[in-house]
């Protein structure tokens, strides 16, 4: 048997780092401290003649926010030890980034808080349509501005106004196509009434009528920009009717659909496309494979998985760019075609720090307009945090172990599970918890906090089930987000193992007892998929806990023993 | 919110989780022996061959319940070369036989689609016959899971 003590959990060995080597723009800057002007953030050689502008998984993050990127990002397979699966010290080293810079704060973990009060909130859509507009003055005729979706879903004001305000803001920046994952969970017919007035594409080649078998949306557009043809074909997240309810969008089929991926390519040259984008939420080690196997793609702009790399990842001739996510980062990829190929690129990770940007006057007014109904809301402070919270990362992050409290608290469970979610802003210590903290965490349309009885063989199963999802070693048969947060139980971790092996140790904390395959205990949990699961929204359930604490204490999780 | 003291003990109704049970995983999968032996008896003493033959479908089933598949094999469809049968199975079903397409020359072409139920995580295998008795084989694994979490 484990005690709770003898649970820790151990730094992952990062394999032999392949790819790309650190070399690019962030190098110079990286020698220096303290934040670069603004001019410096936009800084960009003149080159090429199309100028690609990538935004994606803003999570419906209007105001800079703080977002702390992961300290453990496991990659299986081929992934192993490549970005996106490389964190902390190491990212630092691969990318040469001085500890401690500016950079150092937006790409990794380490000193996450002491540096957030230096280097202060990041993103800010506002801020974000300052750089915009600049590289439209820079580069006229010749940009093109999309979005990776995961747009509309994400926060208190997202939630209220089913995504109104995201389409407005994003319609005043002009993007000129999106495609989509979390936009799907407001349903498909609010998602077709927005789509219908969309004043740009709506992009998704792997979404499909499920009846008949025919597309159901548009697969790609052609666009003119700088004297070339250029093809985006739209890739939305593939595995929507499982990772999400199905039952919000009975009629639709997804998928990774490769072979329609190469159909696309194939008929957007045929059509004189002189370069081929894949605008995907497909998630980076999806986006990876996809480039090995289907050909003809220039840039592939991965969105999904949250990552933020300073450097293209080039796999055979396709680079793929990572932006990040929340509106910490705005990807700029000029590209130099000629004689209906690209010759050259530059690219910069443009990091979005919203003390040295000027916000756009314009947009500041029309994100103040959308808010404004609910800002008394927004504002009301329900506790503090004694520590920082936060939430990415493959296994347990603070955020989710405080709502996993609430679960076992307020709804007297033996065990709480929560999703691991990718999206969610982060709370320094000593910071007051708002609402709108709680929802930048929670807010959603599936809420349902559910109470529950499972056996300890069903709970293996479902830790099982998950950990491949994440974890299998072909990326094609990854889906979702990282590992379920767990509460009240213990376990042990061997990632490298196959499903129904991956798992052991698992403990009830409160009593140390190993967890009994025959015995029932209450689960508590939210974000269920199934339709019509009973229970109070998963907010009020952290809102209850959190007044009642006042201050939460953070500790670091220790409960999770992983071996990789 | 307040929680009466019923309310916050009040058990849910309905397959729950993160997860909705789409499929229930309990269900006795054929004896891999089974499936060998359905395959010997379809090809005879041919011997099994790769190529010609592909089989679509999806990495992960999104409905357990409804799974479509594709089955395409390159043949001319001449009366002298032609695809005579192909034999669609399931691994982890109960019964591993699916289907079996029967074609001619005048077929034109050897493709066929149909919708499957998967029990659980399991190998789709498609055999097909030539008029000359030669075989060829695919496989793919389609995972049924239980559900995941969002993203």
């Amino acid at each position: 048997m484990i005690s709770r003590r003898e649970f820790l959990q151990v730094s992952v060995a990062t394999g032999a780092l392949l790819g790309t080597a650190g070399s690019g723009a962030w190098t110079a800057l990286a020698a220096r401290q303290g934040l670069m002007s603004e001019a410096e953030l936009l800084a960009f050689p003149e080159f090429g003649n199309v100028t690609l502008v990538h935004l994606t998984d803003i999570h419906a993050q209007l105001k800079p926010i703080f977002f702390r990127e992961p300290s453990i990002n496991i990659g299986v397979g081929e992934a192993a030890g490549k970005p996106p699966h490389v964190t902390g010290k190491e990212f630092l080293e691969l990318y040469k980034i001085e500890p401690g810079s500016p950079e150092a704060f937006a790409l990794t973990y380490e000193d996450f808080a002491a540096l957030a009060k230096t280097y202060g909130r990041m993103g800010g859509i506002d801020r974000i349509a300052t750089v915009l507009k600049s590289i439209r003055a820079d580069r006229e005729g010749r940009v093109l501005f999309l979005d990776g979706g995961d747009t509309w879903q994400g926060s208190y004001t997202s939630l209220k106004t089913q995504g109104a305000d995201m389409v407005e803001v994003m319609n005043h920046l002009e993007p000129d196509a999106m495609t989509a994952h979390w936009e799907f969970t407001f349903g498909i017919d609010r998602v077709r009434e927005i789509v219908d007035n969309l004043p740009f594409a709506f992009l998704g080649q792997n979404i499909f009528d499920n009846e008949w078998d025919e597309p159901a949306f548009e697969a790609y557009k052609m666009f003119e920009r700088g004297g070339s043809k250029i093809a985006v074909i739209g890739q939305a997240f593939p595995y929507l009717p499982i990772a999400n309810p199905r039952w919000m969008f009975p009629k639709l089929s997804f998928g990774i659909r490769e072979q329609n991926v190469q159909q696309n390519v194939d008929a957007a040259r045929a059509a004189g496309a002189d370069v081929v984008v894949l605008l995907s939420h497909n998630g980076f080690d999806v986006d990876r494979k996809l480039a090995s196997r289907v050909t003809g793609i220039d840039v592939i702009l991965t969105g999904h998985t949250h990552d933020a790399i300073p450097e293209p990842v080039i796999v055979d001739k396709t680079l793929l760019v990572a932006s990040g996510s929340h509106g910490k980062f705005l990807s700029r990829l000029d590209l130099d075609v000629r004689d209906g190929q690209v010759k050259g690129y530059k690219y910069k990770l443009i990091p979005i720090f919203s003390d040295v940007i000027t916000p756009d006057k314009s947009m500041t007014e029309l994100v103040d307009k959308v808010r404004a109904p609910y800002e008394a809301e927004l504002k009301t402070v329900v506790g503090k945090a004694d520590t920082l919270l936060y939430r990415r990362g493959n296994f347990n992050g603070t955020f989710d172990d405080l709502i996993c409290d609430a679960l076992l608290s307020e709804r007297e469970a033996d065990i709480a599970l929560s999703p691991g979610f990718r999206w969610g802003t982060s709370v320094l210590p000593g910071q007051d918890i708002t609402v709108e903290d709680i929802y930048n965490a929670t807010g959603m349309t599936y809420p349902a906090a559910y109470r529950s009885e499972m056996t300890g063989a069903r709970l293996k199963e479902i830790l099982e089930d998950v950990a491949d999802n994440l974890f299998n070693p072909d990326p094609y048969y990854q889906q979702g987000g990282d590992m379920v947060r767990v509460g009240g139980m213990g376990y042990a971790i061997d990632v490298s193992q196959t499903i129904g092996n991956r798992i052991s140790d698992m403990t009830l904390l409160k009593s140390g007892e190993p967890i009994d395959p025959q015995k029932t205990y209450i689960v508590a949990g939210w974000a269920s998929v199934a339709e019509a699961t009973e229970g109070p929204p998963i907010w009020d359930v952290v809102t209850s806990y959190i007044k009642r604490v006042g201050t939460v204490q953070g500790k670091p999780n220790q409960s999770v023993l992983v071996k990789a | 919110m307040e929680l009466n003291r019923r309310e916050i003990l009040a058990l849910s109704g309905g397959s729950i989780a993160c997860f909705a049970l789409g499929v229930s995983a309990v269900s006795t999968p054929a004896l891999a022996s089974a499936t060998d032996e359905r395959i010997k008896a379809f090809a005879g003493d041919a011997e099994l061959r790769e190529g010609r033959i592909s089989l679509t479908a999806p990495e992960i089933a999104e409905n357990g319940n409804t799974v479509p598949i594709e089955v395409k094999v390159e043949s001319p469809m001449t009366k002298d070369d032609y695809v005579s049968e192909v034999m669609v199975l399931a691994d982890g079903n109960p019964m591993p036989g699916v289907i079996t397409f029967l074609f001619s020359p005048m077929s034109g072409e050897a493709t066929a689609t149909t919708r499957i139920r998967l029990a659980t995580t399991q190998n789709v295998i498609a055999v097909a016959k030539m008029s000359n008795g030669s075989v060829f084989m695919e496989k793919k694994n389609v995972k049924v899971t239980i559900g995941g979490c969002g993203g």
